[in-house]
């Protein structure tokens, strides 16, 4: 076991704290619920001199983002913070930073979108932005957001890709918990110093960014960026090693609870995989033989990982906390694919706009696997 | 095709435009008279590509290279000294 500080902190301020050690050269970012007490700890570090960050404080999302592809272009080192309807108001300049291949870290705190306006949890934000050529980490709790934030630092600079950190809305962004923190200088090298490609103020090596790119080079263009995505699963678990080796916290593509010899199982993302392994260890004090699967990198998507990982698994429920109006959800299908339908899924919706999922609705979703009831459709858990 | 394209698709090479011919769009190109010209350059002031070309005070040619063929050129020339010839 290795000897380190912990604090009681919430989610947001693990993002902050992480951001503190990470010192980045610029942040820019609009304040929007559950999102706003990052930046507010972060600002605050500013003021004490605690870092020396630029903060740009901009008009809205769209322009947070934009000022961070000036920046990052630069080659500044720029990590921005945004929830629900800000990371949809930044939807253009999403798909403009991962083209350009900026390393950009985002911490998304997870919201409901509107309409109805909710300020609370689920995962319809950044489920929307899934295909605009960021990779996508999810984490359970605090100390996982500290550490992933870490890791998604050097993984963005390595690969040249924007990585977005997600936590639950509330839950995790303003539920305290006992986090374990490394030491500054550990922090600092392990970070190392960001070395960008080509950046604008190189005035040696001048560099035209975003060109026009038509018809006869744009399928290529796009070609290297999903080609860019190929190495990223193991450069991830590369990175995530290393850091282990300071924490001695391990993190895979995906998370395994007592999955090894499970027939029945349960898949879904963050903060509710706690609630559901104290239902799984309470099944298995009665013999059951369950399980959980909860997937970190969601994109890219480890698909053969998985499929390996759920191949002894008979029965197995997907509970996702967004829709996708008219078609299966989201993570559904991603699981679908990677079991090429060969093993008997059932689709949940829970847990949207904040719904409390408790360990009661966990545990009917296993009876349900247990005693085989199938129905076609997605089935939403609450109570009616 | 470029088979080097650089991540992200940065330019690294600067003035890059030059190699790259945009006359090709055009479907009908203007031709020019000088018989009828008095070099007043009223074109080489309107077109927006910048294709007219002036030498001292006279207008020199047309840089096909890059010229569209949006005919502001003969629209504008009092002389009537440029006409759009449709392209075959």
């Amino acid at each position: 076991m290795i000897k380190q500080n912990f604090k009681a902190i919430t989610g947001n301020q693990a993002a902050s704290e992480s951001m503190r050690q990470i010192n980045p050269d610029v942040v820019a970012a609009y304040p929007i619920t559950p999102q706003t007490s990052i930046m507010e700890t972060f600002a605050q570090f500013i003021a004490d001199g605690r870092v020396d960050t630029e903060l740009i404080r901009v008009e809205s999302e769209h322009s947070s983002l934009s000022a961070c592809v000036g920046s990052a272009a630069s080659g500044a080192r720029t990590i921005t913070a945004t929830s629900s309807v800000g990371l949809a108001l930044m939807w253009e300049v999403l798909g403009v930073v991962s083209g350009l291949r900026l390393p950009i870290v985002m911490h998304i705190v997870n919201r409901a979108l509107s309409a109805p306006i909710n300020i609370h949890c689920d995962h319809s934000d950044v489920m929307g932005a899934r295909d605009q050529g960021w990779i996508q980490l999810f984490c359970q709790n605090n100390q996982e957001v500290y550490d992933l934030s870490l890791i998604a630092q050097r993984l963005a600079e390595k690969a040249f890709l924007p990585v977005m950190v997600c936590q639950d809305g509330f839950t995790t962004s303003h539920g305290v918990e006992k986090t374990f923190i490394l030491s500054d200088e550990q922090v600092k090298k392990f970070t190392g110093e960001f070395k960008p490609d080509r950046p604008l103020l190189d005035t040696n090596n001048p560099t035209t960014y975003g060109p026009l790119s038509l018809p006869d080079s744009f399928t290529q263009i796009k070609k290297q960026q999903s080609d860019a995505f190929n190495n990223i699963k193991k450069e991830y678990l590369t990175i995530a090693a290393e850091l282990s080796e300071l924490s001695g916290r391990q993190y895979k593509l995906f998370e395994e609870y007592k999955l090894q010899d499970a027939d029945t199982a349960i898949i879904l993302l963050s903060s509710t995989a706690s609630t559901s392994k104290a239902v799984i260890d309470e099944l298995r004090s009665q013999g059951k033989k369950v399980g959980l699967l909860r997937p970190i990198m969601y994109r890219p998507f480890p698909y053969d990982e998985i499929a390996k990982a759920l191949s002894h698994v008979e029965t197995i429920a997907i509970l996702d906390r967004t829709i996708s109006f008219g078609a299966k959800p989201p993570l559904y299908s991603d699981i679908q694919v990677s079991l090429k339908n060969k093993t008997k899924l059932q689709s949940y919706i829970f847990g949207l706009g904040g719904h409390d999922t408790r360990t009661d609705d966990i545990k009917k979703v296993f009876i349900n696997l247990l005693e085989k009831k199938f129905l076609d459709e997605p089935q939403f858990l609450y109570e009616k | 095709m470029n088979k080097d394209i650089h991540i992200g698709a940065k330019l690294t090479t600067p003035g890059s435009s030059k190699d790259y011919k945009t006359g090709t769009w055009r479907h009908q190109t203007p031709m020019v008279d000088k018989s009828k010209c008095k070099d007043c350059l009223l074109c080489v002031q309107h077109c927006p590509e910048n294709c007219i070309k002036a030498k001292y005070d006279e207008m020199s040619h047309i840089d096909y290279n890059y010229c569209k063929g949006c005919g502001i050129c003969a629209y504008e020339c009092p002389n009537k000294a440029i006409t759009m010839k449709k392209n075959d």
